[in-house]
């Protein structure tokens, strides 16, 4: 399975969350959806304990209804690029998850055969562009599909993520005047954790509504419940459906929190551990719309365990899967430097000194 | 062949190829309306629209960033940097995205495009406008970098890295945009990666890029005079470099000089001597000399611009030295 459900609505009864109807099958997809991005991070990071995965990994844990919400709002041609904290948004998209896990043990079958790791993911059959490490560096290249969007007159919208952080680079104020000087349909979407690494959002924002950030060019913004993805499902729509009518772009600000430090290196000690089960336990994506699935008659606490037990028995499948796969051919250091090679012109293996 | 300037031969490219291929268009500081900082994109917002030549913001970060994104959605941008010192705002893009994105996607993202504008030292315009970058961006994996110094090179040159499946960095020369040459009516294109020699010689190798190349033709007919007959090799792309024909050379000549305007430490000449020394050892008979701009900022009097730069004397020098005729 991959996390990516199919959102197809029948006509089973679902049920209807400030007007707007959800069939059982929309809301089973993008429950098990998030649970499986929740369990695939929970074995990355024991992977990572282990040593198997290296590196900077940061997981989404607390996150998945961003990710989830956006997808299911979007439609599979939109194009979608992100900052480091990718694994949750590319599982979304409907990656190949053993592709993903692959990646992460850094082997051959790995979605960008192991060159790219955790932070560099990519799926060009889904429209997913990365996938990068540099804080805000997605956010102008989100602008350039954007921009290829108009060009071609192709009706697609670019979703575009970053961080709260990320938020404060000039290059995204640099995107957001152009976006809007050209009416591009992007929407930027702010995953606002409240952390960048150990600064809290007021420590490094003045103006810390971020959906704001946009009001000098003219960009509107809005704000949402990222814990919620009905919410984000909901007002994605709205936003996605402003940048595909030609309205230009538009800034969604999700507020959320990630449960696990930064990165796994990170015991963030920066934060009081109330504050953690406060988000935790009060707010989590994935209980919240258990219980209002359990209340609409869709589901049973049991089918939850069942579901949850199935869904960490495919994910330990797929790390074995992964781990079994050998490690990339030394000959691949060579390839995807450039697509026009020189023939003799580099120091390829053999013809160096 | 028909006479034109350095600037209409980097317009006709420019033009030829949009005309060619509607995924093509030009972005940049006051290219369209105002046709061009150094007039190299005059009437091309007629000819083609606003569409396909589009000015920007004072962004440069912002815009190589789009070109980027264009790129890897399909498209083949043209983004002009008024001049490369100003695109030191945009080196992330360049250096993190455009150069590493085909690598770190495994092939699945390329990034056709050209970043062009014009580089080396202007005249007189002080430390920030004046400096010759190449070297940096000829040291990162991913990225082309070509560098003409002649109307017809110009203009092939441009026609292929505009064609070119990866990003290439094309540095102009501000002070050529004026330079006349000889350029074929027909079309051609000139394939990046391979050296031109300029002159033919047999006693000394000379190897200049950009607006030295100029100056090591008129170093050669002061050498002739001395009875040293050079021959001037234009690598015109510095990467990847031509080293077979700066190493057939070397092994004919045993004698090779280096100029480069720009900083002397880690530059090309660098590079280029590097590369002799490790394959063409056994022809030299004098190490190789390198003439450079020195380590210092440029300063804005005339004096000390003309003494920071590299001179044709220095060249004339240099060759006299590693002939033992100093
Ligand atoms: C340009 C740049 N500066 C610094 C870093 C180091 N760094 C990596 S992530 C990060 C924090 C970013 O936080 P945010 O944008 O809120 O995203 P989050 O990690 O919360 O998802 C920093 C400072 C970097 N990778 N790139
Ligand atoms: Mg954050």
């Amino acid at each position: 399975m991959s996390a990516k459900q199919s959102k197809t609505s029948k006509a089973a009864p679902g049920l209807t969350h400030e007007g707007r109807d959800y069939s059982a099958e929309t809301l089973h997809a993008m429950h098990d959806s998030m649970l499986f991005i929740r369990r695939f991070e929970e074995k990355a990071g024991q992977l990572y304990g282990l040593k198997k995965i290296g590196g900077f990994c940061h997981l989404c844990n607390g996150q998945e209804a961003v990710c989830v919400g956006v997808e299911h709002a979007a439609q599979p041609t939109d194009y979608m690029m992100t900052g480091y904290r990718d694994h949750g948004h590319i599982l979304a998209r409907g990656a190949d998850p053993t592709a993903i896990m692959a990646e992460l043990l850094g082997r051959a079958g790995g979605i960008v055969k192991g060159k790219g790791g955790s932070m560099h993911m990519f799926d060009s059959n889904l429209n997913f562009a990365g996938g990068n490490g540099i804080v805000g560096e997605q956010v102008p290249i989100g602008l350039g599909f954007g921009f290829a969007s108009r060009y071609r007159d192709d009706g697609r919208v670019t979703l575009c993520f970053m961080g709260d952080g990320a938020i404060n680079q000039g290059a995204v104020y640099e995107s957001l005047n152009m976006a809007s000087l050209w009416k591009l349909p992007v929407v930027f979407v702010v995953e606002n954790n409240q952390y960048a690494m150990g600064t809290s959002l007021s420590r490094a924002s003045a103006e810390t509504h971020l959906f704001k950030r946009g009001i000098s060019f003219k960009v509107p913004g809005m704000h949402i419940d990222g814990m919620d993805v009905l919410e984000v499902e909901r007002k994605m729509s709205e936003a996605i459906e402003h940048a595909r009518s030609g309205e230009g772009p538009i800034i969604v600000e999700a507020i959320t929190y990630r449960y696990r430090g930064h990165s796994m290196s990170d015991p963030a000690t920066y934060r009081s551990r109330q504050e953690v089960d406060e988000w935790r336990t009060g707010r989590d994506p994935i209980a919240r719309l258990q219980v209002q699935m359990i209340e609409a008659g869709l589901a049973t606490e049991a089918d939850f365990k069942d579901k949850d037990r199935d869904i960490k028995k495919q994910v330990a499948e797929i790390a074995k899967a992964a781990e079994d796969m050998p490690e990339p051919d030394a000959a691949e250091i060579w390839t995807d430097v450039y697509t026009d090679p020189i023939e003799g012109a580099y120091p390829y293996p053999g013809q160096v000194g | 062949m028909s006479k034109i300037t350095y600037r209409e031969a980097l317009n006709q490219a420019m033009c030829e190829e949009m005309a060619r291929d509607e995924r093509v268009f030009l972005m940049g500081e006051e290219v369209a309306e105002y046709n061009g900082a150094y007039k190299v994109s005059q009437g091309m917002l007629e000819k083609f629209g606003p569409k396909r030549v589009i000015d920007t913001p004072i962004t440069e970060l912002g815009f190589a960033g789009l070109g980027v994104g264009a790129a890897m959605a399909g498209l083949r941008p043209i983004i002009e940097f008024m001049t490369w010192n100003f695109a030191i705002l945009a080196l992330d893009q360049i250096v993190n995205a455009a150069a590493k994105m085909k690598y770190m996607s495994a092939g699945q993202y390329s990034v056709p495009m050209v970043f062009r504008g014009a580089g080396g030292s202007a005249a007189r315009v002080g430390s920030q406008h004046s400096q010759s970058l190449e070297n940096w961006l000829a040291n990162v994996p991913g990225l082309k970098v070509v560098m003409p110094s002649n109307p017809a090179d110009a203009k092939g040159l441009l026609k292929a890295a505009i064609r070119d499946n990866d990003t290439v960095c094309f540095i102009e020369n501000e002070i050529n945009y004026g330079d006349i040459g000889e350029v074929p009516d027909e079309e051609y294109i000139i394939p990046l990666g391979k050296a031109d020699i300029k002159r033919a010689g047999s006693d000394v190798t000379i190897v200049a890029h950009s607006r030295m190349t100029g100056f090591a033709l008129q170093a050669a007919e002061e050498l002739a005079r001395q009875g040293i007959q050079a021959e001037i090799i234009d690598p015109r792309t510095i990467k990847p470099l031509d080293e077979n024909t700066i190493l057939t050379s070397v092994a004919k000549t045993n004698r090779c000089v280096v100029a480069e305007e720009g900083w002397r430490f880690a530059g090309i000449g660098a590079e280029i001597s590097a590369r002799i020394m490790e394959k063409g050892f056994d022809h030299l008979d004098a190490p190789v000399a390198r003439v450079t701009g020195k380590d210092v900022p440029m300063a804005y009097a005339a004096n000390l611009e003309r003494m920071t730069l590299p001179s044709v004397a220095d060249i004339v020098e240099a060759a006299r030295v590693v002939c033992h005729r100093a």
